[in-house]
């Protein structure tokens, strides 16, 4: 487990060159996910606390661009 | 659609993944995802095509471009065609879902920061105002009332006339044009010549914006990528943002409402409970799979789905009910449930090409239905004149006698 995990936070990662600008991640959780002015994900925070909300939004990415990593 | 026009096409036998039974897809295609996952299908056009049924093997044929090509098996399609090249070339200019990585994501990534979800909050009073303009009438003149043709059908146009900029003068010539795009019951020859018309009322409309471009999609597109994108291209990002937007939302309105009327229970929480709309509409998209199967693939190369050979060069479907009722993916998945909250289903599609207007399409939805159901609140439907449409790329009702 890492550190991040530990502390009950994880390590969101975001692929702007994959990312189609669907704002799903934005609805699932717009305290972690943003979209920037081309409509593309931007991240509010990196180590999100660990949340259902977070992992929904990652597994309902339609592009695949996000993902949750180790540090 | 006449009744024997209906009976003639019934009779050439759709592929599997088209055939319903009211709401359901039929028993077939559920047989054939839970059996030899991946099949041979002959469709209506007489060409043979893979069909491919499960969640997981769906994800990831939508998720590989590159091996799942949209742009070869469009060109395939367009052989069927009289057109010259040019022509060709001409009619494909702008529509995202001809193309593939890298053309698809040159003009997708033009066109997504006109979709973010801030955007779209921007668009909502509008919206709300077009659904309220049309209860009001709907109140007025009082039951019965045609849900599709009162309701169903006119607010996604007008949501549309207000994204592309479309002048208010325009727009009762503009609906009657988008009503007469979808009627099925037209001759062929006349249906074509609607099509037309309505290219180059979108080629008035980007002439307008060239001239003065204005707030509205069209006109930021003008000012932002004025450079890049030719005359075409502009007039054909127009006309599928019609094309995509208008007859999908409108099945959806139309299809879901009879959905809740026929699951009263659950009916009665989406009109309730303001929190359950956003889940309920999620639900119903993944329920109703209006979209059947989205564009046809083609293999770029000899590959595998599920663990079946496929050559290079045949054409993919993804049968987009049959993924959404997969019970590997959702639990009790013949089942309305609009409190389910689920996520990952797959009616917008899934990879590059997923719905660029999915957050438009969401927001439609979330003020239309709970409007809808609280303004009348014993809405009911006329029994027997329910008339389920589908030949037809979105699975939809023809006609919808609604009282209250
Ligand atoms: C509930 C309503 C809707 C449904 C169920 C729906 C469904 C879909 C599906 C399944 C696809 C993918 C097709 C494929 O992969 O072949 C798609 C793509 C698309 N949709 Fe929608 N759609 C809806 C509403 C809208 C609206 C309102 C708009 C715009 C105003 C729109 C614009 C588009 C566009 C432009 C594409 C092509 C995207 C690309 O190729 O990158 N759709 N839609
Ligand atoms: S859900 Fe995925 S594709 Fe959509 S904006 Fe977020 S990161 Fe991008």
């Amino acid at each position: 487990m890492s550190a991040a995990e530990q502390d009950g936070q994880v390590h969101v990662v975001a692929d702007r060159d994959t990312c189609i600008g669907a704002g799903m991640c934005v609805m699932s959780a717009d305290d972690v996910f943003d979209q920037d002015d081309d409509g593309l994900v931007t991240l509010l925070v990196e180590d999100p606390p660990d949340s259902t909300a977070v992992h929904r939004a990652v597994a309902g990415c339609p592009s695949g661009a996000l993902r949750i990593a180790p540090r | 659609m006449s009744q024997s026009d209906t009976r003639t096409r019934a009779a050439i036998e759709l592929p599997v993944y088209m055939r319903r039974n009211e709401f359901e897809p039929v028993p077939e295609l559920a047989a054939l995802r839970d059996g030899p996952r991946v099949a041979r299908v002959r469709t209506a056009f007489g060409i043979d095509v893979w069909a491919v049924t499960r969640h997981e093997d769906v994800r990831t044929v939508l998720s590989d471009a590159t091996t799942f090509s949209n742009t070869l098996g469009l060109a395939r399609m367009a052989m069927m065609d009289d057109l010259s090249d040019e022509e060709r070339a001409r009619m494909r200019a702008g529509n995202l879902l001809a193309f593939d990585p890298p053309e698809h994501t040159r003009l997708r990534r033009m066109l997504t920061p006109e979709f973010t979800i801030r955007r779209m909050r921007r668009l909502e009073p509008r919206i709300r105002e077009i659904v309220d303009e049309h209860l009001d009438v709907m109140a007025a003149k009082g039951p019965p009332s045609d849900l599709v043709a009162d309701f169903a059908l006119p607010v996604p146009s007008l949501v549309i006339c207000e994204l592309l900029g479309v002048p208010y003068a325009d727009r009762d010539a503009f609906q009657r044009r988008t009503g007469l795009l979808l009627d099925m019951s037209l001759p062929m020859a006349e249906r074509r010549r609607v099509g037309l018309e309505s290219r180059e009322y979108m080629a008035t409309l980007v002439t307008r914006a060239q001239a003065d471009p204005g707030e509205d999609l069209l006109g930021m597109l003008v000012r932002e990528h004025g450079d890049d994108l030719s005359f075409d291209e502009l007039a054909g990002i127009a006309s599928l943002l019609l094309v995509a937007g208008h007859e999908t939302t409108s099945n959806m309105l139309g299809l879901g409402t009879l959905a809740l009327l026929r699951h009263p229970d659950q009916l009665a929480i989406v009109r309730d409970d303001p929190a359950a709309v956003e889940p309920a509409v999620e639900e119903l998209l993944r329920w109703l799979s209006i979209v059947h199967s989205g564009t046809m693939k083609t293999t770029t190369v000899d590959t595998e789905i599920g663990g079946v050979a496929i050559p290079k060069g045949d054409t993919v479907m993804c049968a987009l009910p049959a993924a959404n009722r997969d019970p590997a993916s959702i639990d009790d998945p013949e089942r309305l449930d609009v409190t389910r909250g689920a996520i990952g289903h797959l009616a917008f599609g899934h990879g590059i090409h997923h719905c660029l207007g999915a957050p438009l399409a969401r927001m439609e939805m979330r003020i239309a239905f709970p409007a809808l159901l609280r303004r009348f609140p014993t809405l009911a439907e006329v029994p027997g004149a329910a008339a389920f449409r589908s030949f037809h790329v979105v699975y939809g009702m023809a006609r919808m006698e609604v009282t209250w």
